[in-house]
């Protein structure tokens, strides 16, 4: 009960106070909840947690192997350094040692066979992690070596695959190849990418009474880490509790690869009965963990002589690395997504799930829709040089249309096509054609430097595509001072979810953010949570707990038309006030009230998605509940000397339906879009011929830094447009979608090269454009065009692959 | 036994491993979590923290990154970290204006961009600016990443905290004080920190260190620490003895006569930077791509030629530029060009208990142009894949002097003679610059890896000719994409 002295407002002030907003619900740009928290450091990550006395450090020995046969672990070495407490490996977990997500696969320790660089063989657990370290290296392994597959070609050439190829298919595309007026064809590497979470993966674990454990960890997916968790321990799921705050950032690295450190850090704690923490030093994590998967794509197709796409054939081949993990929903979400926002005709698609001796590539922001995403604007690009068009207008020629054109290859109708107005807009807002025209004119005068424009679309499909995990929870406990306390399934890992939530939530009950409380995601609290991840923390979870609110508040109407004698609709919440009939009463007085006449303020929420089904065998089906949208217009400058680059403008429409929040919009949209041109230029992940990876830190893996932002950023919500759907408030997922609007980055580096043979050859150009592979392809198109101003040309390295300098 | 300032608390330690960061000391041993380890190599500013010194009799502060920081480099100075921001209750205005502008997501970057923020808004009131410029802005920020906002709210923070004085500023005669306190009882003894089994001596004087590397040849001289750290948080090597050069003022002396620019070795890269850029404008903008403002504000130019890696980014410039660079041994120096400084991967003509005491710039002469040209995979805080120098005098359209060196090209920064020989005499034509062109060819065998494949390396260093020769013969012409900000 509050004892807290309450200022008594008389009838007219309170009055007056219904008569205003609320100002910090539904649509408002609340800061993010942990801002204060976050810049005065205070915020507390895993790895600041206090430690025990008896705590002990992880570290495992990593391979230096790409694929080998073990022939021996000897690990009595490790206990001759002082300090260590244990040493393990895989014989030494006590229940099932695979932590394969969907299909086994993910040994937690390798047991016979070494399958990619980097893979953890062993784990010591010691005083601090220098000694871990230490004494892991100290160990004996040996083994015999086996032959590696590397390359995705290497794989497709001997079908060597995690799992088998799948199809979309729609009519007949060979016979319309066969008929169109022109085709091309072609092939291009999307390369992968690393996440980049600026905190690395981390896990601490208590070992309980009851042989199970506590679990701290930095995950996208609690309800997974405690299923491995149970599992490795061999003890049942009620007896692991998983408890995560606050991730140092995820974009999906942190969906499936959080849970092998945690279940190394809970297998040492449960054979040791001491804490255990395991948190991996960057080249560790990057050397580990699996990243973007890499695509392998190509391509036929025909058209006519505007420009409109008639038969499309794309192979689209993923680079899986060792095991399942993911990828099949990767490479399914990839075929998805080759239409982007065009119709296609007659078209056919085909995944292959190629397995190399790397690290089992994983989710990561857009989780395979980027690499599929990309293929038809390299396409349409090409379509428009070889017609000598503009892009934008052959873009627009092949967007999704009216009946008869509005249907996808997976035969899901596009029912809210908003990408010709859209494109329209921003045609008109970024002053493109202008530009353009602008730009013609100063590569016509410039030697060295040439710019490039850009606009380019994006359409992305909302839900998970393993339908069971459209489905959410919530609980809401409401004290008796009115503090409400909140708890969902969702995690935070920087996106806002947790802002999100709760403005859904003051928004229902109309109370002030401040008064509503959101502590650690839990699986004591909220069980069988869905990961968050495919965009979906808000729409799911928000709708969750948008149900339990609204649970809670209908037992508190209901109290109130009993008490007050008043019908339900006489009862309404308005700004921090219940108001019934002509009586306003302070909600946390209302709630002392409903208190003493035993009223339950305490309910759980439930949210299932509607309308969506997929049936694979078919390839047919609704898979998608919406589509959000996206355009964005980018301009470049590139030197044509060095291949060297910058943005110079972005012009950027996005759709979130009714916005939850703009400014935590806004921001997804730039971070995302940032994110996408990094994966798209500078981001270059290089495997020397063994299978290592070379770019094992921030000092060879160059994400963008603060210049590489565009030079002059607008970024706009699309206004007054609610999502047709009935989502939480009508808004729309933001995670992923505007991670695609970097491909208009690409677009425009080719844009500029193209300009060196006045627009009518396409530049060959695999992603990502490093600024060397941007010069290989300025040279290429300088030899196409002998006009051109450079004289000298070299021709490109034949390999990509290239050997470390130490 | 060390002694400094964490904030207004004087700390004194005289057990402690000097092979201890200071991101590990604040972690683990204060247990002062808000400052972040984002990858304990220097590359992604989580870590950053700020220094306060004294300096020409007031403060001033400077960000640094505490994950390449040892211990022994914070006696005398005062340790500022993210959590002595707030006061009284109230957010800092770096704090208040990321808090504003929406300028954190995941929050794991904030520590270091507010600590990054805090500095520029001290240096901004230095230079008496009203407020940061996007360019000032860019170098305060480009050594920190952010994976979550595509950094436009952390700008506008940037751009919009509030310039107010601060606690730091109300208490600055205090802490000058206290500073100058431990200076003066310093003064009477030798300051070395000890700790597992390992020292760090604190020698102040040119004389104290050349007697200590005498008597301690095996030691490792510390300087900023920003390739030296690396040998322990990411090789695991243990080093015993560390000699911390950054207390011997004689070390840090920029002075100039009518010959050279004299650099003292042990000069950071930031106090360089206006010397250098005011004779050589191009060297400015070299060092403004060096590496990233934290590191430069450690990194000394002595460092960066005696850690002799072949992709250190000034040794090229001033091998181009004819430095030489001076040697002490006990009270024996020898001064020679820096290019026979360099003998072989790593190997330099250092010799045990030896060490640089400063590099010795010939001055800017009329009709001398100075070009520097670097190339990375990231426009910022990136190790060249190639940097070539170009130091030409034209008169009368003959090139009558050319001096042209690179880091990328060899084992070593090193002269491309054969070009150099082209040149000197040529007529400055355009047919000149493709027979350089063609020499350096000859030159040079690089290597590939992964930051560019040898193919890329020839092209592009031969392409730099190529832009040089249109920079002098038409300035209107837009020649770097690093003009646009």
């Amino acid at each position: 009960m509050s004892n807290h002295h309450q200022p008594t407002l008389t009838q007219e002030q309170l009055l007056q106070q219904a008569k205003q907003d609320l100002t910090t619900g539904v649509g408002r740009s609340v800061k993010h909840e942990s801002a204060a928290k976050q810049v005065t450091g205070e915020a507390v990550y895993i790895d600041d947690r206090l430690e025990f006395p008896n705590q002990l450090h992880v570290y495992a020995r990593l391979s230096d192997v790409a694929h080998a046969r073990i022939t021996k672990i000897d690990v009595s070495p490790c206990y001759d350094i002082p300090g260590v407490s244990i040493a393990i490996t895989a014989a030494d977990v006590p229940g099932q040692l695979d932590i394969g997500p969907v299909l086994p696969g993910d040994p937690l320790l390798a047991q016979d066979t070494i399958e990619f660089y980097g893979q953890p063989l062993l784990a010591v657990g010691a005083c601090d992690l220098e000694t871990a370290r230490k004494a892991a290296m100290a160990a004996i392994v040996e083994y015999e070596t086996l032959d590696a597959v590397l390359s995705v070609e290497d794989a497709l050439d001997k079908e060597f695959y995690v799992s088998e190829p799948h199809q979309h298919k729609r009519g007949d595309s060979e016979s319309a190849l066969a008929s169109a007026k022109h085709r091309l064809k072609g092939a291009v590497h999307i390369g992968g990418q690393e996440h980049f979470y600026l905190e690395t993966q981390v896990s601490s674990v208590i070992p309980t009474e009851d042989g199970g454990m506590i679990v701290y960890t930095s995950t996208q997916n609690p309800t997974e880490v405690q299923k491995l968790v149970a599992e490795v321990l061999g003890v049942s799921f009620n007896k692991v509790q998983i408890d995560m705050r606050r991730m140092g950032g995820g974009f999906g690295g942190k969906e499936t690869q959080a849970a092998g450190p945690a279940c190394i850090a809970a297998v040492i704690a449960s054979l040791t009965r001491r804490p255990a923490k395991m948190r991996l030093p960057r080249m560790e994590d990057m050397l580990m963990t699996g990243k973007r998967h890499p695509f392998f794509n190509r391509y036929q197709v025909g058209y006519d002589d505007d420009g409109r796409i008639q038969g499309y054939e794309m192979e689209l081949a993923g680079n899986c690395g060792y095991s399942p993990d993911l990828s099949n929903s990767i490479v399914d979400r990839a075929m998805f997504h080759s239409d982007n926002g065009y119709y296609l005709g007659d078209a056919t698609i085909t995944g292959y799930r190629c397995k190399t001796h790397t690290a089992s590539n994983t989710a990561y922001r857009g989780f395979g829709g980027p690499q599929g995403l990309i293929m038809p604007e390299i396409v349409l690009d090409e379509i428009a040089r070889n017609l000598g068009k503009d892009p934008l207008e052959i873009r627009k020629l092949n967007l999704y249309g009216n009946e008869g054109r509005n249907v996808t290859h997976y035969y899901q109708t596009v029912e809210d096509n908003q990408l010709p107005e859209m494109l329209a807009e921003l045609e008109t807002s970024s002053d493109y054609q202008q530009r353009r025209k602008e730009i013609r004119e100063y590569n016509a005068s410039s030697p060295i430097l040439k710019k490039g424009l850009a606009l380019t679309p994006v359409k992305f499909g909302i839900s998970f595509t393993a339908t069971f995990l459209n489905q959410a929870g919530a609980l809401i406990h409401i004290y008796t001072d009115g503090s409400i306390h909140l708890n969902h399934g969702g995690t935070e890992m920087g996106q806002g979810l947790n802002t999100k939530v709760a403005q859904i939530v003051a928004e229902e009950f109309q109370v002030d953010f401040d008064s509503i409380h959101i502590s650690a995601t839990n699986t004591d609290k909220v069980p069988n949570t869905s990961p968050t991840a495919a965009s979906s923390g808000a729409d799911l979870n928000g709708k969750a707990a948008q149900n339990a609110a609204q649970t809670i508040k209908q037992r508190l109407i209901e109290f109130a038309a009993r008490h007050y004698d008043v019908t339900e609709e006489d009862v309404c919440f308005k700004n921090n006030l219940v108001q019934i009939r002509d009586t306003l009463v302070p909600f946390a007085e209302f709630i002392q009230l409903a208190y003493f006449h035993q009223v339950s303020l305490s309910s759980t929420g439930f949210y299932r998605t509607p309308k969506i089904f997929y049936d694979r065998d078919q390839a047919r089906g609704r898979p998608f509940y919406y589509f959000a949208y996206g355009a964005a217009c980018s301009e470049v400058i590139i030197d044509t000397l060095t291949g060297e680059y910058k943005i110079l403008r972005a012009d950027i429409l996005h759709d979130v339906g009714a916005s939850l929040n703009p400014a935590i919009d806004i921001g997804q949209v730039e971070g995302a879009y940032v994110q996408g041109a990094g994966w798209l230029t500078t981001e270059e992940l290089v495997w020397n011929e063994q299978g290592r990876l070379m770019t094992s830190g921030p000092a060879s893996y160059k994400i963008p830094a603060i210049a590489d932002a565009p030079v002059d950023f607008r970024v706009k919500l699309v206004e007054n447009r609610k999502n047709q759907e009935d989502t939480v408030f009508h808004s729309k997922a933001v995670g992923e979608p505007p991670f695609m609007l970097g491909i208009s980055v690409f677009c425009a580096i080719k844009d500029a090269i193209a300009s060196l043979a006045d627009y009518r050859c396409s530049p060959k150009l695999d992603a990502p454009a490093t600024p060397e592979r941007v010069l290989w392809a300025v040279q290429a198109m300088q030899n196409q065009h002998p006009t051109s101003q450079t004289e000298a040309t070299t021709a490109a390295p034949a390999a990509s692959e290239h050997e470390y300098e130490s | 036994m060390i002694q400094f300032l964490l904030n207004d608390e004087l700390k004194s330690e005289d057990n402690l491993d000097p092979n201890t960061t200071v991101l590990k000391y604040l972690r683990e041993q204060l247990g002062k979590t808000g400052t972040k380890e984002g990858c304990a190599s220097g590359d992604c500013g989580a870590c950053t923290v700020v220094l306060g010194e004294l300096h020409d009799g007031g403060m001033r502060y400077k960000s640094i990154n505490s994950c390449l920081t040892f211990v022994s480099g914070l006696n005398g100075k005062q340790l500022i970290t993210v959590e002595d921001l707030k006061q009284a209750g109230e957010l800092h205005p770096a704090q208040q204006a990321m808090v504003d502008c929406h300028g954190s997501q995941c929050g794991f970057c904030t520590p270091g961009f507010v600590m990054s923020m805090f500095a520029l808004g001290k240096n901004v009131a230095a230079k008496d600016a009203a407020e940061p410029n996007k360019h000032d802005i860019h170098e305060a920020l480009a050594g920190n990443l952010c994976r979550c906002t595509g950094y436009r709210p952390i700008e506008d923070a940037a751009a919009s905290m509030a310039q107010q004085p601060d606690q730091f500023d109300r208490h600055q005669a205090r802490t000058i004080q206290r500073l100058q306190n431990i200076a003066s009882q310093q003064a009477e003894h030798k300051t070395e920190l000890q700790g597992a089994g390992r020292t760090a001596f604190n020698p102040r004087s040119l004389s104290e260190l050349a007697t200590l590397l005498d008597t301690h040849p095996e030691a490792k001289l510390l300087a900023g620490g920003t390739d030296l750290a690396l040998e322990v948080t990411q090789f695991h090597r243990d080093i015993d003895t560390l000699i911390y050069i950054g207390e011997v003022t004689e070390l840090q002396r920029i002075s100039q006569t009518d010959e050279y620019l004299e650099l003292g070795a042990g000069a950071s890269l930031s106090d360089c930077y206006a010397h250098l850029t005011a004779e050589y404008p191009d060297f400015g903008a070299l060092l403004q791509r060096f590496a990233s403002l934290q590191i430069r504000n450690q990194g000394t130019l002595g460092g960066n030629i005696g850690n002799a890696s072949p992709i250190g980014d000034s040794p090229p410039a001033l091998i181009a530029l004819n430095a030489q660079v001076v040697l002490r041994k006990g009270d024996q120096t020898r001064t020679l060009p820096l290019e026979e400084y360099f003998l072989s991967y790593k190997v330099t003509v250092q010799q045990p208990g030896e060490f640089i005491e400063k590099v010795l710039v010939p001055r800017a002469q009329n009709n001398q142009t100075f070009r520097s040209y670097k190339i990375s995979k990231r426009l910022d805080d990136d190790i060249s894949a190639v940097l070539g120098c170009f130091n030409l005098t034209v008169e009368n359209g003959v090139i009558t002097q050319a001096r042209v060196a690179f880091g990328g090209m060899a084992a070593i920064p090193m002269r491309a003679r054969l070009c150099e020989q082209v040149l000197e005499g040529a007529e400055w034509n355009k047919h000149s610059i493709n027979l350089a062109k063609a020499a350096l060819a000859e030159d040079f065998q690089p290597i590939s890896d992964f930051r560019a494949s040898k193919e890329y390396r020839l092209l592009t260093a031969a392409n730099m000719l190529t832009r040089l020769f249109v920079e002098l013969e038409s300035p209107a012409v837009e020649t770097r994409v690093t003009a646009y900000v």
